[in-house]
């Protein structure tokens, strides 16, 4: 067995640790902790990012760098903390299923993402390609996680961990995808979290809260029709 | 340079409309915005017609005989949902449902989606192409919560988050498609993308990967179709939204993202011997025509029942592209157009008379033949022809669908007309009352705006007499395109 070199290690310990900061989300229900988390999972990929593109001298790598530091590790959690300080929202009440139960299907999960990614890592040629099934991993426990949240602000930190996973995944198997995607990707979640902050305020204007119990009058049959009867 | 008109004059319009405000003749100014975008896709239309595909900007656009009719048909929809938007708004104001403020985004974010539609149709890029579809998500998002009521809230944060979730798995599916295609075309510059280069080597790409690669582009981009069981947002924001973006999601954004998905499929369907790709568009698209069959029966809010009616019908088109073939792929392509015009004119009837009633339910209408009878007739015509009612364009499509179902797969055509019987009693038996029963409705402070409704009613029964010859053969020309033989 050839041994694996010192980078390629690190490498792996990054996507590592960002299994484990999913599962840190899956079970953290303090919001500003959960922001914190997403945080650092941005700055985990923005450190696989850089070690990967000074092992295979790809330059847009670079740049993608770059570019996760400004948005994922400094913007994005720099709004969603000034969200919550005005909205005031700091703690998801239980969640549909308990943390340790949640943690469970977490680990059943894991199992399933590298049974998916089994293929496609025996086809990838890069050195990473033993990470794709972490990303695959990653990017289903965000969506465990906001399946399983009440708050709307969780669901969007489980939102953008998604995104995160999804651009891991990218990196592990192709090194990256071209600049003009990755940059309109990058815009597009920008925009989302822009949008995010006017809908929360309209959301709080509304029901004083920003529990997602609220929204659920819209059911089959059409129970209660507000938007109808104020005409 | 027609293509730069084309997207230059939404996003023009988006600006100029953000900084104009809500003053008096913002209304106009929407219109006249459209109406430079709908002169830029009839001179786009007019190019491609006679020089044959255009590749622009570095590859980065392509248009073909298959794109060209959905930008002309999205142009000129939402030029006809700008006009019919022009006196609705009006009156919402008056009704005080919506402020100038609210007027304001609601105008800059009408041309922005239209941009990001536009975008969407014509760009050759995988990547770009998923990028202009959550960029259509998030234009309208906003405009979907216009009322801020709480149902449009709900309505609002449904279709975002289902649909974000929805379009972060296509974002993987590309991701894969980009790591098969990599592989053969190398990853310098951005080539390994482009759907012209992907197409020229479909039939070397990894099958394994690219199978998985379009469940994932199917579930994404069918979210957004509407497919059951991902429909879930769709009745909600048709319902809740302003009636014109009701219009222009169902006639546009629908027949967008299944525009994406035939793209997608052309390539996995070169790659795969099996027929994976097909298979799974006829079981999404069966099961979304008999699901929205059977909840038809069970609304009572005019707008979710269209909106089911519009799930219906993009079961049937992905079930049509699914079964493949010259025939289906025309029959698809022709369903596509009318549906989406027969669509937005029974969403602009429906607007005006959900104004006059003050309400969406379809209890509360009634008797619109004795108040406003051209409303009436528009939206009685637009239901028979949205049933498939000879003669009008629907029903050629349908009957061409089904004849072809019953060579192809005779196994579906039983339940097809089942589920569109079924449809036919739901819808029928609700319009009825609503058009003929008894009223107290009052007039509205500004006249309907009701040609744009006769226009696209005229225009079905058209294409259901006669479609003409270079209609037909610009079908037919991109029936070919995507797979027909």
């Amino acid at each position: 067995m050839t041994p694996v070199s010192f980078d390629l290690q690190l490498l792996n310990l990054c996507a590592a640790l960002l299994l484990l900061l999913s599962f840190a989300m899956l079970a953290q229900r303090r919001i500003v902790t959960l922001v914190n988390l997403l945080a650092l999972q941005g700055a985990l990929l923005l450190a696989a990012t850089l070690l990967l593109a000074w092992r295979t001298q790809q330059h847009h790598l670079y740049i993608s760098a770059a570019l996760t530091l400004a948005l994922k590790v400094i913007l994005l959690p720099w709004l969603l903390h000034r969200l919550i300080r005005r909205l005031q929202v700091y703690r998801d009440t239980e969640p549909l299923l308990n943390i340790p139960g949640t943690l469970l299907i977490g680990v059943l999960v894991v199992v399933f993402s590298f049974g998916l990614a089994q293929p496609i890592s025996a086809l990838a040629s890069t050195a990473t390609r033993s990470a794709i099934g972490i990303a695959v991993a990653v990017v289903l426990l965000s969506f465990v996680t906001m399946i399983n949240r009440r708050k709307a602000m969780s669901q969007v930190v489980g939102f953008l961990s998604m995104e995160n996973g999804l651009f891991f995944g990218a990196m592990s198997a192709t090194y990256g995808m071209p600049m003009i995607v990755e940059l309109g990707v990058g815009l597009d979640v920008l925009v989302a979290v822009l949008v995010l902050g006017v809908f929360f305020f309209q959301i709080r204007e509304q029901f004083d809260s920003l529990d997602l119990h609220h929204l659920e009058a819209l059911k089959e049959p059409s129970s209660t029709r507000p938007a109808a009867e104020d005409r | 340079m027609e293509l730069l008109f084309l997207l230059a004059s939404p996003l023009a319009g988006a600006v100029l409309l953000a900084v104009y405000g809500a003053r008096q003749r913002a209304p106009e100014l929407n219109a006249a915005m459209s109406l430079l975008t709908l002169l830029a896709a009839c001179a786009l239309t007019a190019r491609v017609v006679n020089e044959g595909p255009l590749l622009i900007a570095q590859e980065q656009f392509f248009i073909d005989p298959f794109n060209v009719f959905l930008v002309t048909l999205t142009a000129f929809v939402g030029f006809t949902t700008s006009l019919f938007s022009r006196p609705y708004m009006r009156v919402e104001i008056e009704h005080g449902r919506v402020t100038p403020a609210r007027l304001r985004l609601y105008h800059s974010m009408y041309q922005l989606f239209m941009a990001t539609m536009l975008v969407a149709l014509t760009t050759n890029n995988m990547g770009l192409l998923w990028v202009a579809m959550e960029a259509a998500t998030l234009s309208t998002v906003l405009l979907v919560t216009l009322y801020r009521t709480a149902a449009s809230l709900e309505a609002g944060w449904k279709y975002f988050i289902l649909c974000g979730v929805g379009i972060a798995q296509a974002l993987f599916g590309t991701i894969l498609l980009y790591f098969a295609a990599e592989k053969i075309l190398g990853s310098e510059g951005v080539s390994a993308l482009l759907w012209t280069h992907l197409n020229g080597v479909k039939g070397q790409l990894e099958p394994v990967v690219l199978s998985l690669a379009f469940v994932f582009l199917l579930v994404g981009y069918g979210t957004k179709v509407g497919l059951a069981p991902l429909h879930n947002w769709l009745p909600d924001a048709h319902a809740e939204g302003p009636t014109p973006i009701s219009a222009v999601l169902s006639g546009l954004l629908l027949n967008v993202a299944i525009y994406a998905i035939v793209r997608c499929k052309v390539l996995v369907e070169g790659s795969l011997s099996s027929d994976l790709p097909s298979r799974m568009l006829m079981g999404f698209g069966l099961l979304s025509v008999v699901l929205a069959a059977l909840f038809l029966w069970r609304q009572r809010d005019v707008k979710r029942l269209f909106a089911y009616s519009s799930i219906e019908h993009m079961g049937l088109i992905a079930f049509a592209f699914g079964m493949g073939g010259a025939v289906a792929n025309f029959a698809a392509l022709l369903h596509m157009t009318v549906h989406s015009l027969t669509k937005s004119a029974i969403f602009f009837a429906v607007g005006h008379a959900a104004q006059k009633a003050g309400s969406q339910l379809m209890a509360d209408i009634r008797g619109l033949i004795t108040r406003n009878p051209t409303v009436g007739w528009g939206l009685m015509m637009g239901s028979l022809a949205i049933l498939g009612v000879p003669p009008f364009g629907v029903f050629a499509s349908e009957f061409l669908i089904l004849t072809t179902a019953m060579r192809e797969q005779p196994w579906a055509t039983p339940i097809l007309l089942a589920a569109l019987g079924i449809a036919f009693a739901a819808i029928f038996g609700r319009v009825q009352p609503m058009v003929f029963g008894e009223t107290t409705a009052k007039r509205l402070p500004h006249p309907p705006a009701l040609l744009p409704v006769f226009t696209h009613l005229g225009l079905v029964l058209l294409l259901g007499l006669y479609v003409p010859p270079y209609l037909a053969d610009w079908y037919r020309a991109a029936a070919r395109l995507i797979g027909g033989e």
